[in-house]
């Protein structure tokens, strides 16, 4: 019980320090925009082509996008020297990851779903009909990316070269969803729209193995 | 040391057998003819490197777990091998795949799941290399080599279940059920050399970590003074 009442308090000071500022939000949708539209210059796309490459080219700039996000995650309690004190406030430090996952999660997908409508106009992709089932699959996937970032940037926080490092170690790791979630989309997206369950299904088994993970290995992420 | 020198000569008279195996014991395959040699070779090292990272896994867990530093040593030294063999594994494939299939590469599951592999290996050794402080280093690189390896699975079993609607090449005569039974020997005794010439490379790179590690405290010790 502790350890949601923690997670609750400390889930409120991350969502407190991003909202006094909205830094990180307007960043990241920036970026994500910025990302779609070099694409489109970049592969030149004429609508049925759209179609097929438009989903896996959102997941790209997401899986992008989250890589640069989560950087200030842990970095930001190490420069202010307030790691220690957190962990010395919560009996289980699985609350201090379980609260920044959820806030990454939070952010990452309020900034996809200030995105979904740039991202329908430009590539040309009616999202209306399918958006519930749309943001369940963007749901599911950013939760995963959330908490392996948030574990691997507890990692890089402590190396050097952590800017580059974080997208080194996390990218290759978040490939399963970068491919499951990407076809999920696309038949969504599809002229003749069908639901992938298993692949819905696929991600909440990736976020619920690392979660799992997270929660016996993530005491020994903030060792001092 | 004698035993340590023991285990060389036998690893390395063992591969040299191996490859005399491959190419003149085992019989030609019919449809590939001799192309299909490399398939021992491939798929011993394929085994070996897997071996490899499972060793790493295991040392992994235990430096999380025990905190010694002879699990540090053997984990960077199971995934340096491991990433050697993988590497072996991705250029003897594509040797074998553009004459059998007619590309070098396509992204099928284990082709991918492979790469994918060597990728996350890469970057738990560039991991190691960007910390100082090394007990950091050690438990920072053990839960990255712990993430990673359960990863694998979940990439293998996402590209297998979701890539194959675009067609794989399926013109695979060589491995399958009906391996010829001097095949299968000539396989299993490939098999059991790369793993001996994998265990020999592990333990020499063991002994070298220790070394560099007894080398950093004397060096210390003398700054100190």
């Amino acid at each position: 019980m502790s350890l949601l009442y923690n997670t609750a308090i400390l889930l409120g000071k991350e969502l407190r320090t991003e909202f006094r500022s909205r830094e990180l939000l307007t960043t990241t949708a920036v970026f994500i925009l910025i990302v779609l539209v070099l694409f489109s210059f970049a592969i030149n796309p004429g609508t049925e082509e759209a179609r097929e490459f438009a989903p896996g080219l959102l997941w790209l700039a997401i899986l992008f996008a989250s890589s640069l996000m989560f950087q200030s995650c842990f970095l930001r309690e190490q420069t202010n020297d307030t790691l220690s004190s957190l962990r010395l406030a919560v009996s289980d430090p699985f609350a201090i990851f379980l609260a920044k996952l959820i806030a990454n999660t939070l952010f990452l997908l309020l900034t996809e779903l200030l995105m979904l409508p740039f991202f329908a106009i430009f590539y040309n992709i009616p999202l209306w009909s399918k958006l519930p089932v749309l943001i369940l699959v963007l749901f599911v996937g950013s939760l995963g990316i959330s908490i392996a970032g948030t574990a691997i940037s507890a990692i890089s926080a402590q190396a050097r070269m952590r800017e580059l490092l974080l997208p080194l170690l996390l990218l290759p790791l978040l490939t399963p969803v970068l491919v499951v979630s990407s076809l999920v989309t696309a038949s969504l997206l599809d002229r003749e729209p069908f639901v992938q369950w298993k692949g819905i299904g696929f991600l909440a088994v990736f976020d619920l193995i690392f979660l799992t993970a997270l929660w016996l290995f993530g005491e020994y992420l903030l060792e001092e | 040391m004698g035993k340590r020198i023991i285990l060389g000569a036998v690893a390395i008279l063992l591969v040299i057998a191996a490859a005399y195996a491959s190419f003149y014991v085992a019989p030609e395959e019919r449809t590939m003819g001799v192309l299909q040699r490399i398939f021992y070779f491939h798929v011993g090292s394929a085994w070996a490197g897997m071996d490899a990272f499972l060793l790493c896994f295991i040392a992994n867990l235990l430096y999380v777990w025990k905190r010694g530093q002879k699990y540090d040593w053997l984990g960077v030294s199971a995934a340096e091998v491991g990433l050697v063999l993988t590497t072996v594994v991705l250029i003897t494939g594509p040797i074998w795949a553009k004459p059998a299939w007619g590309i070098y590469w396509t992204w099928d599951a284990r082709l991918t799941s492979t790469f994918v592999l060597w990728l996350l290996y890469v970057s738990y050794l560039l991991l190691r290399t960007l910390i100082e402080e090394p007990e950091r280093r050690a438990l920072l690189s053990a839960l990255f080599g712990i993430f990673a390896f359960i990863d694998v699975p979940l990439v293998f079993f996402s590209i297998r279940w979701w890539r194959t609607q675009h067609p794989a090449p399926v013109i695979m005569g060589g491995p399958g059920s009906g391996l010829d039974p001097t095949m299968k020997k000539v396989f299993l005794f490939n098999v059991l050399a790369m793993h001996m010439f994998a265990a020999f490379l592990i333990v020499e790179r063991y002994m070298l970590e220790k070394m560099r590690s007894e080398v950093d405290i004397l060096k210390r010790e003398a700054e100190a003074q």
